[in-house]
Formats: C-alpha cells, structure tokens, sequence
C-alpha cells in the first residue's frame, strides 16, 4: 500500500507544495456545501456504528475556471459500503460477591447482566446451569426471570418468566438486561458449602468462531458476522450457606450450708449456662433464659456474663434481669464460633 | 434582438460546461484483510468491499487528474469523512483538516476543538470532519495524482 499512497504522476512530481491553510479561503464554501451531502450516518454507537448504515464516501475538487469568475467544484463517483452485523455478547454476573443463603430455602435469586455488545439488533437465547462441577452443592433450578420492568431487583409476578425459543429477549445495541436465576438450596447443603450457577447467552442469528459470516442475516440488510466474543459468553454467580446455631451446656455446682455438696435445704446451687455459636455467620438477637427450678428461691443479685455481675432489674440497662420466675440474659449479636458463659445461683428451700 | 441575447448565452455556455469537465476525480474505497497463507503467515490484502464491520481498516485513494487542455488553478481536492470513520491519518502528512464541519481548516496540530460543554482543547485525530489537500501550483493539462487517507470504521 505504501506505493500507492507516494504515486503521483507526470509532471506534478512527487510532490505538490501546499497552500498556506491560512489562505485557503471563500473557495471552501462551496465543497463544504456539497460536503454534507455525502454525510447521513447515524452516530457511532459504543458498540460500533449500526448495523445497516451506509458509508458513503464523496471527493471534491476545486479550481478556477478558465474563464474566471466562480470556481468550479466538482464530486468524484460515490462509494458506498455497508456497515454488517456483528454478533456480540457479553454476560456478567452482577452480585458483588457470593450470595448468602441457607439449606432448605427456595426462590433464592442470583442476578446477571446480558448487554448486546454488538451492533445490530439481536435475539440471544439463555441457559442456566445449576449443575456446574468443581462445587460443594448444586441447587435446584426453579425458573430464569427477565427483568422485564427493568429495575434490577427480581419482582415476583411482575417480572417475566423465561422460556427459550419463547420470548428469547431482543436486546437493541448496547442495551443490557438483567435476568434472574431462581433456586431451590437443598436441605443437606452444609454451612460454607459454596454452589455455582452459570447464566449462558448465545445471539440467535448464530456463534462460533469469530469472523464467521452469515451471509444476509445482518440486521439492516448486510451480512451477519460473528465478533470477538464468539457471540456467546457466560459467567457464573455463587452461593454460599451461611448456617448458625447455638448449643446451650447447663451445669450445676452445689454447695450445702456445712461445706458438702449435699443438696440439702439452704443448699446454694450455682448453675452455670454456655452458650455456644456454631456456624459461619452470627447469631443475631440471641437471648438465654432459664426458669428457676421448682422448690428452689432465686438468689438476688447472682447473675454474671462472663464473670461479670448483672443487675436483676428488666430497667437497669444491662443484659441481665430477673422476672420473678426465671433469669434472662440478653446477648444480641454473636459472631459463629464463639462461647459465652452465664451464671447464676439459687437456693434449695 | 432578444434572441441574439439568448444565443449569445447559449454559445457561452458550453464553453463552462467544457472547463467544469476538465479535471476527473475518482474515488476508491479499499478495507485492509488479513489473509492466512499456506506457509502459516498471515498477508495484509487490500480489497474493495461492499461491506465492512466496526473496527475494520479502510483505505481511500482520490485520483484526479486534468483530462482538459487548460491548466487548473488554485486546485483543491476536499474529502468530507462520513460519519461512520474515523480519521486514521495519510501518510505525508501534506494534508490539512477540519474538525468542525469545514469552517475552520489547518494542520490538524494546529486546530483545537469545542466540545459540547464549552471546553476547548487540542484537537484529535477522531475529531476530524473533512480532509482536504490544496495546491499552490496549477494542474496542468494532462497531469494527475493520487492522494490517500486511512480511516477506521467507528
């Protein structure tokens, strides 16, 4: 290419001295005027310019005429070139990280991003698998959702139902829609088990090697032809189980009013209450109560957390109280893995 | 007498018609492909296209030539670039550009460009509009030449 673009012929040489820009003048008014006419390309879109416009490509050239007066300006032949297809997709999963879950639960929703990245209009079929391998746990597959209202959170009875082949949704260029994947997490997914689940796009008019032409399937009227995506992608969403649960361990020391351990009327029973979180996430609101036993008189001002002591009053702003029939110690948020230790004593009447 | 008029219009006129024939301009468009040869390289081919896809190399070669038998003066060749292609550049650099439609032309170094928002900065080579090369010498009867730009389909 490069002789091409040094050719000039005969007598010009190789080449012409230019004008000063400076002086290039009215002249230009007119070929602009003729220039715009060549123009008529809609914009360029971030996926390329649409499928179906025209490149019209026009030359101008300008003289004075032999016999002065207005220059002459003169078009070239007009060079069209039609703008194909091409078929591209992009899936992504938009959850920002894993999706805390729980064994047994149903409906539990992963969201993905499917964005036309071609330039054409397109239909893409979906597919959702639940049964990826390298995963702890595969969930069951209840329904794919399209955002139809198109405001990124799956709304139960207003968002459509997918069905491939059915209303394969038709994404314009650049435009985007998310899809939901509904499951059902199985009852015997243990805490921290992590399942994958693959949303799959493909465009309809075809996918595969990249560069493939589908000759006259384009959208506007040119050819079709596969981008660098393949006009297929996929990406993966995860759940993790987040399972808590608490162990309470009761335990009871006596000390009778001789020294023994005898338990004898004025007896004092210490019993001690561990609380236990098990499991990776926290146990929220987590409140431990215990009735004070039968022919047993609670002993005022003997409930500690963690050896501290407690006030026995509901108003007295700890954890601690005493309604007159059991103790309660609230605890609020425990993170799983942890232990704590109450206590407190009663008297044997 | 009124007819003497016309004819002296009439006889004049061919005589423009003639002048305004006398430089031919063509147009080519080619778009760059690559081409996987037998011995495993891949060959750069220039082709002309009916049909292009975005990011695609194109290739425009302007020849003109004067086929009349007067020399041509304060000739110019103007290349407005559609809308779909972005300026990529010749290889002489002898051009000079517009990046706002035709109404102000330089060396594309020299130019600056309004954005919407009122901004002005230097001027880029995707904002160019129209191409255009003058000529400080006449093109005289027979004499041609072939200019050429790159563009990319946007």
């Amino acid at each position: 290419m490069t002789g091409m673009e040094n050719a000039q012929t005969q007598d010009l040489g190789c080449q012409l001295p230019l004008r000063a820009a400076s002086i290039v003048s009215r002249r230009l008014a007119l070929a602009v005027g003729t220039a715009a006419l060549a123009l008529g390309s809609p914009a360029a879109q971030a996926a390329g310019t649409l499928a179906g416009t025209d490149i019209v490509n026009v030359a101008q050239a300008t003289y004075d005429s032999p016999e002065g007066g207005t220059p002459i300006t003169i078009d070239s032949n007009k060079v069209t070139i039609k703008v194909d297809e091409l078929l591209d997709v992009t899936v992504v999963s938009s959850d920002p990280g894993d999706v805390a879950t729980a064994p047994a639960l149903t409906t539990q929703v992963l969201t993905y991003q499917v964005t036309n990245s071609g330039n054409g209009s397109e239909a893409f079929t979906l597919s959702a698998d639940t049964a990826k391998p390298g995963d702890e746990f595969d969930t069951g597959f209840e329904q794919t959702i399209l955002d139809s209202n198109s405001n990124g959170v799956y709304d139960p009875g207003v968002d459509t139902i997918y069905t491939p082949g059915t209303n394969d949704p038709v994404l314009a260029p650049d435009e985007s829609i998310a899809v939901f994947i509904l499951s059902t997490i199985p009852a015997s997914a243990n805490d921290g088990d992590r399942a994958e689940i693959e949303l799959s796009a493909v465009a309809n008019t075809g996918n595969g090697t990249p560069g493939t032409i589908f000759a006259g399937q384009g959208d506007g009227g040119g050819d079709a032809v596969i981008g660098t995506t393949g006009a297929r992608d996929a990406d993966s969403g995860f759940f993790v189980i987040q399972a808590s649960d608490v162990t309470l361990t009761k335990s009871a020391t006596i000390t009778d009013p001789s020294g023994g351990t005898q338990p004898v009327p004025g007896a004092v029973i210490l019993y001690q209450l561990v609380a236990t979180t098990v499991g990776s996430s926290d146990v929220t609101n987590l409140a431990i109560s215990d009735d004070i036993p039968a022919e047993t008189t609670y002993k005022s001002g003997t409930i500690t957390l963690e050896g501290a002591p407690l006030g026995d009053a509901a108003s007295d702003g700890d954890a601690g109280s005493f309604d007159g029939d059991s103790i309660a110690v609230a605890l609020g948020t425990v993170p799983g893995g942890q232990t704590r230790t109450i206590t407190f004593q009663v008297v044997i009447d | 007498m009124i007819k003497a008029i016309s004819l002296a219009i009439a006889l004049m006129m061919p005589g423009t018609a003639m002048a305004a024939n006398n430089v031919s301009l063509s147009s080519d468009v080619f778009v760059e492909r690559k081409v996987a040869k037998p011995n495993g390289t891949t060959a750069l081919i220039l082709e002309q296209p009916t049909t292009v896809t975005p990011g695609d190399k194109l290739v425009f070669v302007v020849n003109y030539k004067n086929v009349g038998s007067a020399p041509a003066t304060d000739f110019s060749v103007t290349n407005p670039l559609p809308k779909a292609v972005a300026f990529n550049g010749t290889s002489d650099g002898t051009e000079i550009v517009s990046v706002d439609g035709g109404k102000n032309w330089g060396p594309l170094a020299d130019l600056t460009y309004l954005s919407g928002n009122g901004n002005v900065r230097p001027a880029l080579l995707t904002d160019v509009t129209h191409v255009k090369w003058t000529f400080n010498r006449a093109l005289s009867a027979g004499s041609g030449g072939k200019l050429v730009f790159r563009g990319t389909v946007k």
